[in-house]
């Protein structure tokens, strides 16, 4: 196998590396399959930069989920395409990612929640997406462990699915560093200036200095502090979520599993795990607890899960938790990603506010950022997503319907 | 010889599958943890990280000393949903051990 992703403790300088056309902040998923997809195009003078190891930042910490059930057309569609560049992707980067097409059934408890879903199912049906609407007592067909008192409908795509993270890291790292791209990891960025005299940005690193003619802020619920040392104030902001493994179990569950009202989603993984997260509660007038970009795993996280997750699936009461971790969630204000050039910093883009499906998001986003990138037309997420939404003054945040299908 | 080496009975990791993430460019625990899947079964680790820990060391020609563990995840050893719900005993058991295919502890 070629070396996928570290010569490590190389010096920029020595690696040549001092002086490329991009450099992307974050080797995450956003950030290396932006570094392949640039590849891809001809463009290698690139560089992906990263404090951690792979896998360490939210890339590593999510459920892994692919869904195309969405309350916003443009979601839908890009999803479509990113869950068949995520089928196709084993195939392309000669990598396992564990792919399983087992849907995704969402539950609902209340009216309110089964009117959300119909309006959903209705786009998504228009979107070729073949979600339906399903009686709890389809539901149970489908997942027979279900408890499905208090259940007053459900929908069910089956043509969603789970993937294993980390392979799509290594799979993207390995194919980008195979195109010349050079990826350091444990290796912080602790400046970004302008470089004296010319228009390219510099980044300071303690392994050396790059300088870049573009820079690509990819580094999700960490995107403001990396925005910040090069003067631009993002309005993104991270959210504690916390998330456990059990024991592996002979596969009996096919869909992810998501009720809308506690947030509590799981799936079987295809190494036989439960695994899943739930919103957690916030105390009434206090800052937000969840407010914070800490690691930290907490015991009220696991109750509450437990709870939940023997609620709608008693059979689980007697089934292990082996591990319990927790990553962050990059929130935007208006809950729809950021992405393209920051106002008032030419040659500094970024790519975050993914709200928790940014992994499932970067085979199409970073697609499609590489082509914008290269010059080409830009898709239609780069206007409706734009940077400068927030801040140009009398535009403000679009006027579209609030994606709600946020989940966790 | 090394593919028949297992390192992490959990996850029947063997001493072939850390050299193979070493020549991957993988050395730091934390990413031979992820690259491999060792100390992600019942253990948590227990049993293997210092066996892992030698076998990196030695493969990556770095000083044992260097490495650093990777982090040490709850709960301390599996505990069954039902007990964190509070709902007392696990519903289910057959033999005494829970269903599931996890070991008893």
């Amino acid at each position: 196998m070629a070396r996928a992703s570290k010569p490590a403790g190389a010096d920029l300088a020595d690696v040549d590396l001092a002086d490329v056309d991009i450099a992307i902040v974050g080797a995450g998923v956003m950030g290396l399959a932006l570094a392949y997809n640039l590849a891809l195009l001809g463009q290698t003078r690139v560089v992906v930069l990263d404090a951690h190891h792979l896998a360490w930042g939210a890339s590593g910490r999510n459920g892994g989920g692919v869904r195309q059930q969405w309350s916003t057309e443009l979601n839908i569609r890009l999803m479509q395409e990113s869950i068949e560049l995520c089928a196709g992707f084993a195939r392309e980067l000669g990598i396992n990612v564990w792919m399983r097409r087992g849907g995704y059934l969402f539950l609902a408890r209340t009216a309110a929640t089964r009117a959300r879903l119909e309006k959903n199912v209705a786009l998504q049906n228009r979107c070729d997406v073949p979600t339906r609407l399903v009686t709890p007592a389809e539901a149970r067909k489908l997942v027979p462990e279900l408890d499905v008192e208090g259940l007053v409908a459900a929908c069910y795509n089956p043509t969603d699915g789970i993937v294993f993270p980390w392979p799509f890291l290594w799979g993207y790292a390995r194919a980008a560093a195979a195109r010349g791209v050079a990826i350091h990891t444990g290796t912080a960025v602790t400046a970004i200036e302008r470089a004296p005299g010319d228009a390219r940005w510099v980044l300071r690193t303690a392994k050396g200095a790059v300088r870049a003619a573009r820079v690509v802020c990819a580094a999700g619920a960490w995107s403001p502090e990396v925005a910040r040392l090069a003067g631009v104030a993002l309005p993104d902001w991270p959210a504690r979520h916390e998330i456990l493994s059990t024991e592996p179990l002979k596969p009996f569950l096919k869909p992810m599993v998501s009720v809308l009202e506690s947030g509590l989603y799981f799936s079987q993984s295809l190494r036989g795990e439960i695994v899943g997260g739930i919103s957690m509660p916030e105390a009434p007038g206090a800052p937000p607890r969840s407010a914070s970009s800490s690691l930290t795993s907490s015991l009220g996280f696991l109750q509450t899960m437990a709870r939940a997750l023997t609620d709608v699936m008693p059979i689980l009461g007697s089934v292990k938790v082996v591990r319990q971790w927790a990553g962050p969630y990059d929130m935007s204000p208006d809950a729809d990603p950021i992405v393209g050039e920051a106002p008032g910093a030419p040659g500094f883009y970024v790519c975050c506010g993914f709200e928790g499906h940014g992994f499932m998001m970067a085979p199409v986003v970073a697609r499609h950022y590489a082509r914008m990138l290269a010059g080409e037309t830009p898709h239609a997420l780069f206007g409706a997503w734009r940077a400068d939404r927030f801040a140009a003054p009398g535009r403000g945040p679009r006027g579209g319907e609030r994606e709600s299908m946020i989940i966790g | 010889m090394s593919r028949k080496v297992i390192l992490c009975r959990c996850e029947d990791v063997t001493l072939a599958d850390v050299e193979h993430a070493v020549a991957a460019g993988y050395v730091e625990l934390e990413e031979v943890k992820r690259y491999t899947g060792f100390g992600t079964g019942p253990c948590q680790g227990k049993e293997c990280l210092r066996e892992i820990a030698l076998a990196l060391a030695r493969a990556a020609g770095r000083a044992p000393k260097e490495l650093a563990p990777f982090t040490t995840r709850p709960p301390l050893v599996p505990t069954e949903l039902g007990l964190l719900a509070g709902r007392g005993a696990p519903a289910r058991r057959r033999g005494g051990k829970a269903v599931g295919q996890g070991k008893a502890r």
